[in-house]
């Protein structure tokens, strides 16, 4: 698969905004399958991590209320246009993905 | 929600042994954050979830917070939510629907230089308040809005 995840980040004025999307089913474990009659099992991410330059930004930690191909933005102060922004996810089922992209 | 019987039962008696877990202190949250904070998705009531995530469950309601959200959401499966913290200091924001079947819906921390900022999209089982904890200089603040989720289209 092509990478699950999306990132855009800019930087005006000192602020970088950070915007990703994550392709992601996320599961809750509550809905079943309507041929099988089966519950569908948990399946979510768990911990999204971004680094900028190594350093950690954000840690966002989910449940599983977090809508499907989840949608996450936020900003941070001191990037600079052409800084390594890092951004890795972990589901509940151990798998992960992560990109390594460029601020604008 | 279509959840039945036996495994409502199932999780309503987990919940009912976090909490105690919870209230007798046995669950120390910051030795537990280091990892995924399980209990705290799973407790079933707000104050549990709170306590477990972010160690306190006293909230001061605060101005500074600014708790972006539709007052009418046509579809609960993308409810889209910006938190936006003025509070000097914000560690990190969480995200709660105390109506939904596990209240904690998204917990961030934040970087040192990362502003107290998040944007993201929830699910909503059905019509609630929407509450965002800032926890800023070991205090709790937090902000609620209701948001209004229409099933089938129409009604409120």
């Amino acid at each position: 698969m092509a990478n699950s995840i999306k990132v855009r980040a800019k930087t005006t004025s000192g602020v970088t905004v950070v915007k990703t999307l994550i392709n992601h089913p996320m599961e809750t474990g509550l809905r079943k399958d309507k041929k099988t009659n089966q519950m569908i099992p948990a399946h979510f991410i768990q911990e999204v991590t971004c680094e900028h330059n190594g350093n950690n930004v954000l840690t966002a930690q989910w449940g599983t209320a977090v809508s499907k191909n989840p949608y996450l933005s936020f900003k941070f102060s001191g990037g600079k246009s052409g800084d390594t922004l890092k951004i890795s996810w972990v589901d509940n089922k151990g798998k992960s993905d992560s990109i390594e992209s460029k601020i604008k | 929600m279509n959840t039945n019987r036996r495994s409502f039962l199932k999780t309503s008696a987990t919940a009912g042994a976090i909490s105690v877990a919870v209230g007798a202190g046995l669950l120390t949250p910051r030795a537990v954050l280091a990892a995924w904070p399980k209990s705290a998705f799973e407790a079933k009531d707000v104050n549990a979830a709170v306590n477990a995530v972010l160690g306190s469950s006293s909230m001061a309601n605060s101005g500074d917070i600014n708790l972006k959200a539709p007052d009418i959401a046509e579809n609960g499966a993308v409810v889209p939510i910006t938190v936006t913290s003025k509070i000097e200091g914000t560690e990190s924001i969480s995200i709660l629907v105390p109506n939904n079947a596990a209240p904690l819906a998204a917990n961030f921390n934040m970087g040192s230089n990362t502003e107290g900022y998040v944007s993201t999209r929830i699910k909503m089982g059905k019509t609630s308040d929407v509450i965002a904890v800032v926890k800023a200089g070991g205090k709790l603040y937090s902000s609620t809005k209701e948001v209004k989720v229409t099933i089938g289209g129409c009604g409120g």
